[in-house]
């Protein structure tokens, strides 16, 4: 399993990014930057500008890596996981419960917390625990993950 | 214009996840995984992203209405239900399995490979189900919660 390096400054500074990025849309849109909640807007029953919004927003999060190249000159660095059941079944569970939590990592996790949600105040431990003892059990009780 | 500001909001989002090392799904599993090679760095992601927002929500909602709609679509209704709880423990056994999220799943969409998009296909079938389900329920997401943020009779 790949270590990766503590990178506190570059990490701050993408925070604060991204939570100019949901001011922006909140700003302008009244929305907040969900990105399950905009995934879900693509799909009917359709009211008002929402899809419209959920389409931009996610096309120019898909373009981002673009951008990023062009600004920067330097490819985005990942180690993807592996098409496998493992992702998959991931995948799967990530669309289900942010959808019955309405909310994910940015719904809950940046847009909730920063309003100080009472849901994301409970969403937000829930995930981080379950998926804490995920890895755990992952890692150290079976040693696998989706990167073979 | 709204349009237009929603796009550059995705673009300057999908930075932050690529300038935060987010997008990749190896550094967040790390975060995840207390008993092995701990990365802390998503804690200073989200101390970034709330200090910014918590900020600029305050003083964004102290506006009759956001500049390009007619109202805030913030869910008001604040109720830890059953749903809420299962759902949030639900996407935690997801995101810790592949590390990924729904927001660097879709900045990874071009460059993340066939896993990627396999993930993010599942996770819309995901939300698909459960958009079904409720429709077929008789529940649209819009309720039980008003969409609009303002309540100024909200507490007796």
């Amino acid at each position: 399993m790949a270590v990766s390096e503590f990178t506190p400054l570059s990490s701050l500074s993408g925070g604060a990014l991204i939570g100019a990025s949901a001011v922006l849309l909140l700003l302008f849109s009244g929305r907040i930057a969900g990105v399950s909640g905009l995934l879900r807007g693509l799909l009917p029953p359709y009211t008002g500008d929402a899809f419209g919004v959920s389409l931009a927003f996610l096309a120019g999060l898909v373009a981002a890596p673009v951008v990023w190249l062009w600004i920067t000159g330097v490819p985005v660095h990942l180690e993807s996981p592996t098409s496998s059941w493992t992702t998959l079944a991931g995948g799967l569970l990530v669309g289900i419960g942010a959808a019955l939590s309405r909310g994910c990592t940015s719904g809950h996790g940046v847009c909730g917390l920063s309003r100080l949600s009472p849901r994301s105040l409970v969403a937000v431990p829930v995930f981080m625990a379950t998926a804490a003892i995920t890895v755990f059990i992952l890692r150290h009780l079976i040693g696998g993950g989706p990167w073979g | 214009m709204g349009l237009t500001v929603a796009l550059i909001s995705g673009v300057v989002f999908g930075l932050g996840l690529i300038l935060s090392g987010m997008i990749n799904p190896a550094k967040v599993q790390n975060f995840l995984d207390f008993a092995g090679s701990w990365d802390p760095s998503l804690a200073f992601v989200m101390a970034g992203a709330i200090g910014v927002a918590s900020l600029g929500f305050k003083l964004t909602l102290k506006k009759a209405k956001p500049l390009a709609d007619a109202v805030f679509h913030i869910p008001t209704g604040g109720e830890i239900n059953a749903s809420l709880v299962i759902g949030a423990a639900i996407f935690g056994i997801g995101w810790g399995l592949v590390g990924l999220c729904p927001g660097p799943a879709v900045a990874a969409l071009t460059i993340g490979g066939r896993g990627t998009q396999e993930f993010m296909l599942a996770s819309m079938a995901g939300i698909a189900v459960v958009a079904l389900a409720r429709s077929l329920m008789g529940q649209s997401r819009s309720q039980p919660q008003p969409e609009t943020h303002s309540q100024p009779q909200a507490q007796k």
